[in-house]
């Protein structure tokens, strides 16, 4: 099996899903003639399928989209790439307001099969307007799939799926994640949607997360287990449809569960994990569910600010230490010693912006 | 709203006796057909919105008739007439309004999401603007496909002042995409006018931001508007040219049922308009070519009546969408299984708290203020 990268097999699946099916075409700012996109994944593709099959946009996202919707109507498969998630904003309207919306609103007559891929990304100093992740918007609603790989894997498995859905898919890649590596097969294979994934088995606590957040879930996973802690990890990769069966199956077995996100966690996905968890869990957890994910506050620029803003490493590590805590599986006090919120409400983080950035 | 030219047009055309008795009778059953919803609205078989075509008859019929087989129309919310014009069931279409399982959207859509598929009729969209860009991707799917047909997109004066016509109408020019956008002005976005809303009044001139042609054309005349259509749509197909076409015209009744639409016009401005009714003018005028048959066509008139009358028996007569289909037409097939592990036996990942048990609402309905319901 390759090693490649999560750029790489992004551009595999667009490759192979353009040369097998003659429907899929792609759409966006950049993406073709000069390929000046942060994701710069689909670098060549103008070369070889042209400028009908990679169709370079104006910066016009509301048009834009709303024309992906309206050939994915009369039986065209676009695969939009937005610069990054915030410039979405501009084009909810198309996105909820009509992509979501026309199956039902036709009675069945009309179908949007349509990909958006949109690069998300915290932790680079990109400020307030550029760091944001609300993919929990999207996932609130019907109509909408939205997908979330963290591999080179599962993005490759993913997208193919994405793109033969018959229905809007919203699917999130991680700017932090291009240059990640990993085995990918070489032949032609779909990860199927609404499967989530266990990438490390533990019988103590449980930490959900998506997309980048699962890479820190796995780091604090391994730091637990030099204090003799197992964390199972359970990446969602699909969190419209949720994966609840993999997850209640994981706190079942450890009984504690953690959530992570990287958006702001009031009213977000990992609001939805610990609503479904409690019922689905409630006589088998030892502690209340926890949730971490950035502070309830607009991305600032300074790097103390922002380091202290991400849910990063530590301040998932301290939530982790909170269960175990609330748990008795470890002492009173150990948790809290480890780090709580300083006075003024200010998470103090020991991680340095730069490793935040990844 | 600018005044129409006064020119009255000499009735020319190459169109058979046949083919022009077919526009007024079209044009007749919009307004029978749209007098009757309005009615059936205020006996509350209908519910939501209504926005009628009344008035509008001779720009509807213009438009949707000059296409050709490969081409595609979209329009707004004010949807009746164009669904009507491309050929649509008018009992489908009724039973559509009364919310029933037999109706175009099979109850899911109402009076603002018509379709007929099959027809090329893609729509009735209920966001000003929002079908704009819709269009222009079927356009572009067109043009990929390397298939022959042109797009049609209606849309109000109001969907002028969105970003969604810019954007959509510069993608369309920059990319030469064969659509053809029709501005439906009927003079008021809701109630706020053409001249309150925007800085270019003369809205067909914003065609040369987009590098297409923009035309005017007088909205109460059917011929002329069909003409201008059939010219443009052949230009779109043929030269890969979009362009604009304004047709001024009016709408006699307000907004929706709630709007009286008197507070933000003169009671002499409509009249004046009356006095330009589309179908009345065409009416005179196929009178003077002779071709109107028997007593000044009254048996047309009789005949649209009975039409929609049975479209009424129809659509009271059709079923409710039964409630345990409430989760039919959300999805794909695929979706089935991929939300199975979400809340197993539910669906969408719903909690189910009685499965397979779907409630009604059985408290009284709360009825929205009135003065909401625009």
């Amino acid at each position: 099996m390759a090693q490649i990268t999560y750029r790489q097999a992004l551009q595999q699946a667009l490759r192979e899903e353009m040369t097998r099916d003659a429907r899929v075409f792609l759409m966006g700012e950049e993406i073709g003639e000069v390929t000046l996109t942060p994701s710069k994944v689909t670098e060549g593709l103008f070369q070889q399928f042209g400028p009908k099959r990679v169709r370079d946009t104006p910066i016009s996202e509301e048009g834009f989209i709303g024309v992906g919707v309206g050939a994915a109507t009369l039986g065209l498969r676009p695969v939009i790439e937005i610069m990054t998630i915030n410039f979405i904003l501009v084009a909810m309207d198309q996105v909820i307001n009509h992509a979501a919306k026309i199956r039902c609103m036709f009675g069945g007559e009309l179908s949007v099969p349509m990909v958006i891929r949109l690069p998300v990304a915290q932790g680079s100093q990109l400020t307030a307007q550029h760091s944001q992740s609300f993919e929990g918007w999207f996932a609130n609603t019907p109509g909408l799939k939205v997908l979330a790989p963290t591999t080179p894997h599962d993005a490759k498995g993913l997208l193919k799926s994405a793109i033969r859905d018959d229905d809007p898919v919203i699917f999130l890649e991680g700017l932090q994640s291009y240059s990640e590596r990993g085995e990918v097969p070489e032949t032609d294979f779909t990860v199927p949607i609404g499967l989530a994934a266990v990438p490390r088995e533990g019988s103590d606590l449980t930490i959900v997360a998506h997309g980048f957040a699962v890479r820190r879930a796995l780091r604090v996973a391994e730091r637990l287990e030099g204090e003799g802690i197992s964390a199972e990890v359970v990446d969602l990769r699909s969190l419209r449809p949720l994966d609840m069966e993999t997850v209640a199956t994981s706190v079942r077995k450890t009984h504690r569960a953690l959530c992570v996100e990287q958006g702001w966690p009031t009213y977000g996905v990992t609001a939805e994990l610990a609503s479904r968890i409690q019922r689905a869990c409630f006589t088998d957890l030892d502690a209340p569910v926890e949730r971490c994910g950035g502070a309830e506050v607009p991305m600032p620029y300074a790097r103390t600010l922002e380091s202290a803003a991400l849910a990063n490493d530590d301040k998932i590590y301290r939530a982790a230490r909170q269960v175990l805590t609330e748990s008795g599986m470890l002492g009173r006090g150990v948790g809290r010693d480890g780090g709580a919120p300083s006075g003024n409400g200010v998470v103090r983080s020991g991680t340095p912006a730069r490793a935040v950035a990844g | 709203m600018s005044t129409v030219s006064p020119t009255e047009r000499r009735l020319e055309t190459n169109l058979s006796d046949d083919e022009l008795l077919r526009l007024h009778r079209l044009m007749l059953l919009i307004r029978r057909f749209e007098e009757r919803a309005e009615e059936q609205y205020t006996r509350d078989r209908i519910g939501g919105y209504l926005h009628l075509n009344i008035g509008e008859e001779a720009t509807v019929v213009g438009t949707s008739t000059a296409i050709q087989p490969d081409d595609y129309v979209f329009c707004s919310y004010r949807d009746h007439g164009v669904a009507l014009a491309m050929g649509a069931s008018t009992q489908q279409v009724m039973a559509e309004l009364f919310g029933k399982e037999t109706g175009v959207a099979h109850g899911r859509g109402g009076s603002m999401h018509l379709l007929d598929v099959k027809r090329h009729f893609l729509g009735g969209w209920g966001i000003v603007g929002g079908q704009i860009p819709i269009a222009v991707g079927a356009a572009l799917a067109l043009d990929n496909l390397e298939k022959p047909g042109a797009v049609l997109c209606l849309f109000g004066d109001g969907a002028v002042a969105t970003g969604a016509f810019h954007e959509a109408l510069n993608l369309a020019g920059l990319w030469h995409l064969p659509c053809v956008f029709v501005i439906t002005n009927n003079g008021y976005g809701m109630g706020t006018s053409v001249e309150r809303s925007s800085a270019e009044p003369e809205l067909y001139k914003r065609a040369a931001a987009y590098k297409m042609p923009g035309e005017r054309v007088d909205g109460q005349d059917v011929l002329a508007v069909r003409e201008a259509t059939q010219r443009l749509l052949r230009l779109a197909r043929d030269e890969r040219q979009p362009s604009v076409l304004e047709c001024l015209t009016y709408r006699y009744r307000g907004h929706s049922p709630i709007d009286p639409g008197k507070g933000y016009r003169t009671p002499e401005e409509i009249e004046e308009w009356r006095g330009r009714d589309p179908i009345t003018l065409f009416a005179q005028r196929l009178q003077e070519r002779g071709v109107l048959p028997d007593n000044g066509g009254q048996g047309i008139v009789e005949e649209v009546d009975r039409e929609v009358q049975e479209a009424i028996d129809f659509a009271l007569q059709s079923p409710d969408p039964d409630p345990s289909a409430l989760y039919h037409h959300i999805y794909g097939e695929a979706a089935v299984e991929q939300f199975a592990r979400m809340a197993p036996g539910a669906p969408f990942g719903e909690r189910s708290i009685s499965p397979g048990v779907v409630t009604q609402d059985t408290a009284a309905p709360d009825t929205p203020d009135e003065a909401t319901l625009n």
